[in-house]
């Protein structure tokens, strides 16, 4: 499986400041991968950092095999929609194609076209009259009929209403189905990404906590209710992510390879949202997982 | 990048375009009449007859009476000094800063042509527009205003000249420069703060500052001035007492030419003596007058020739040209550095980096980092 963005090291420091630190990930192709974290986990920093728009303090990041924006031919094959998806606000709707199909040779204006259409969106109105939904899907479209073969969206849907929301998501989604382009997105709420990821990367404090598929992050974790235990003693192929006790009470959610077979244990399965908090949860010490400080230079 | 670049410039161009149509119109119409009277004037001929400096001074006064001329001749210099400040402050400031407030970068810098191409072509294209355009105003002012500049500089020495500072930049080749210099100057202040209306009233303090030291301090020395020794007039003369005797010093009398500075000499003997009780001038007595011819006085007079004014219009010009393309190149070097941010080189230290972290004897692995 190749990796359409391989950090190692990466940092970005803002004066005195780290924005990111250290981050060493690589995420898989042909995927549609959430990037979670909390606010502050580096993500919008990541991104930038993946289109070029920064460039690193340290360490090293590949996206489609090439340092971002590296060239013309580099930045044709990356699609990006910013956090509050900018746009040009005096520029027209049919402005924005008319500067997509200016600025990429790779410009698939059947495709602009067709989506504005679907859309309903008026092609003569000004972009900055347009209602945040409307913007987030003019970006999206200027981002997609760019064709290209890695799409990076920084919170696409962060200010839409649920129905925009949820709109946006499954234009999204169509489109991802029928160009078969790796996407990238990132956000603060599971509840977005749970429809539409089939990947997950969970983002804290610039380090990756867990990262995998969504079913395989779903069928490994369990929550696993029963009387008071230290989970010290738990078996070996049980590591514990969350923990909380009462008097007589243990509450665990535990990741396992291994169907968990002990009878004192009421094992359920847990939500996206629940493995996700858990692990973003920074009272959660979770050591294996994380990526070793000193092992790239 | 070149049909972008209109498309989000043709606003700006067409006020300038209208701006100058209405002043070609206005110079257009009411030139026939100065060129009428400029021929009426017998000055074409004058060298042959050596008496280019009445007629000058005729041809002056005639159209220092005139209700619209000397308001439209001011004028035309106001614009040319005006041109290039507004190139600076609307054209200039917000080609980066624009974007960087708005945060458009994020979608210009990302489509498929790179960050330095995209300055190349917004600077190359805008900076040409902003030169021609500046071009043809002046062009224009300065056809306009070409009687009464070649009035001055064959006749008068009174009447001040295009060489003088206040008109020299209002006509030719230098307001090219400046509008290549103001339009650079206002996208390195947009570039740097990122905030239009900064960067406008950045660009328009600094441009004002350039312009007023430039004639004092700059435009002088650009050639090594030339000196002449002229006799004092009895009839156009400064005198103060100092110590024993009189510094004496004349009025230059150099047609065209800008005179930068004139120096008497001190004189005393006797017939300062005779001239000290003079107090309406060296005229005012027949003893009075031979006092002072018999000093033969002289003054030193240091002067930039009429002949110098192209010589002196291209230098400055590139000057400021060179200027324009320090300051694009900046611009280059910022926009680069934008994307680089603070970039170090690994051996320097970044704040608090991991490598500090990795060499630290116990660096705790679940020590909490500053999010962002």
């Amino acid at each position: 499986m190749s990796a359409v963005i391989q950090t190692s090291g990466l940092g970005k420091a803002y004066r005195r400041t780290w924005a990111l630190r250290d981050c060493t990930l690589a995420i898989p192709a042909g995927r549609v991968v959430g990037l979670v974290g909390p606010n502050g986990a580096g993500k919008t920093t990541l991104l930038s950092l993946a289109v070029g728009l920064l460039a690193p303090t340290c360490g090293t990041i590949t996206v489609l095999g090439e340092r971002p924006a590296a060239g013309p031919a580099q930045l044709a094959r990356v699609g990006f929609v910013a956090q509050d998806t900018s746009v040009y606000a005096r520029m027209t709707v049919a402005g924005h194609l008319r500067l997509g199909a200016w600025l990429n040779p790779g410009w698939d204006g059947e495709l602009a076209r067709r989506r504005i259409e679907q859309l309903g969106l008026d092609p003569r109105q000004r972009a900055g009259s347009l209602s945040g939904g409307q913007r987030a899907q003019l970006a999206l479209t200027l981002a997609l009929a760019k064709r290209p073969e890695l799409l990076l969206l920084d919170e696409p849907v962060a200010s839409l209403d649920p129905l925009a929301r949820r709109e946006f998501l499954r234009g999204l989604m169509e489109s991802v189905a029928e160009h078969g382009v790796s996407v990238v997105l990132s956000s603060h709420l599971v509840s977005d990404l749970e429809r539409v990821c089939d990947y997950l990367v969970v983002l804290v404090a610039s380090r990756v906590r867990v990262a995998g598929e969504v079913s395989a992050l779903l069928a490994s974790h369990r929550r696993l209710s029963g009387p008071r235990r230290d989970p010290a003693t738990l078996p070996a192929g049980q590591q514990v992510i969350e923990e909380s006790h009462t008097d007589k009470q243990s509450l665990l959610l535990v990741r396992t390879g291994e169907p968990v077979h002990d009878p004192a244990w009421t094992v359920t399965p847990v939500s996206l949202e629940d493995l996700v908090l858990a692990y973003m949860n920074p009272a959660n010490d979770i050591p294996a997982r994380r990526p070793q400080l000193g092992a790239v230079s | 990048m070149i049909r972008l670049t209109w498309r989000q410039f043709r606003a700006q161009a067409w006020v300038a375009i209208a701006a100058l149509a209405a002043i070609a119109i206005t110079f257009a119409l009411t030139r026939p009449s100065l060129t009428h009277m400029y021929s009426a004037s017998g000055l074409a001929g004058c060298q042959a007859r050596n008496d280019c400096g009445s007629l000058a001074a005729g041809f002056i006064s005639q159209v220092r009476a005139d209700a619209a001329y000397p308001v439209l001749y001011a004028m035309g210099v106001i614009v040319m000094f005006l041109v290039p400040a507004v190139i600076g402050m609307f054209w200039g400031a917000p080609l980066i800063a624009r974007e960087l407030e708005d945060r458009t970068y994020r979608l210009a810098w990302t489509q498929s042509v790179t960050r330095t191409r995209w300055l190349a072509v917004k600077l190359g294209l805008l900076g040409l527009a902003a030169m021609a355009i500046t071009g043809l105003f002046s062009l224009i002012v300065t056809w306009w205003a070409s009687p009464l500049d070649r009035a001055a500089t064959l006749g008068s020495p009174i009447l001040s000249n295009r060489m003088m500072p206040a008109l020299f930049a209002g006509h030719g080749l230098v307001p090219l420069g400046y509008a290549a210099f103001a339009f650079t100057l206002g996208a390195t202040t947009g570039a740097l703060t990122g905030r239009t209306v900064p960067a406008m009233a950045v660009t328009i303090v600094i441009f004002a500052a350039v312009q007023l030291i430039t004639p004092n301090f700059v435009r002088p020395y650009l050639i090594p001035p030339a000196h002449t020794t002229v006799a004092v007039s009895p009839g156009d003369v400064n005198w103060v007492p100092a110590g024993h005797g009189l510094l004496i010093t004349g009025r230059a009398a150099i047609p065209g030419a800008w005179v930068l500075s004139t120096s008497g000499h001190v004189y005393t003997g006797p017939a300062i003596q005779i001239l000290k009780t003079c107090n309406n001038g060296p005229t005012s007595t027949p003893a009075c007058g031979r006092a002072f011819a018999s000093l033969h006085a002289q003054t030193l007079v240091t002067y930039q020739p009429a002949s110098r004014y192209w010589a002196l219009q291209w230098y400055e010009t590139g000057i400021f040209l060179a200027a324009a393309l320090a300051l694009a190149g900046f611009c280059f070097w910022r926009i680069g550095r934008h994307r680089s941010g603070r970039t170090r080189p690994s051996s320097a230290r970044p704040p608090r980096t991991a490598s500090t972290l990795r060499t630290s004897p116990a660096p705790p692995a679940t020590s909490g980092h500053p999010g962002r």
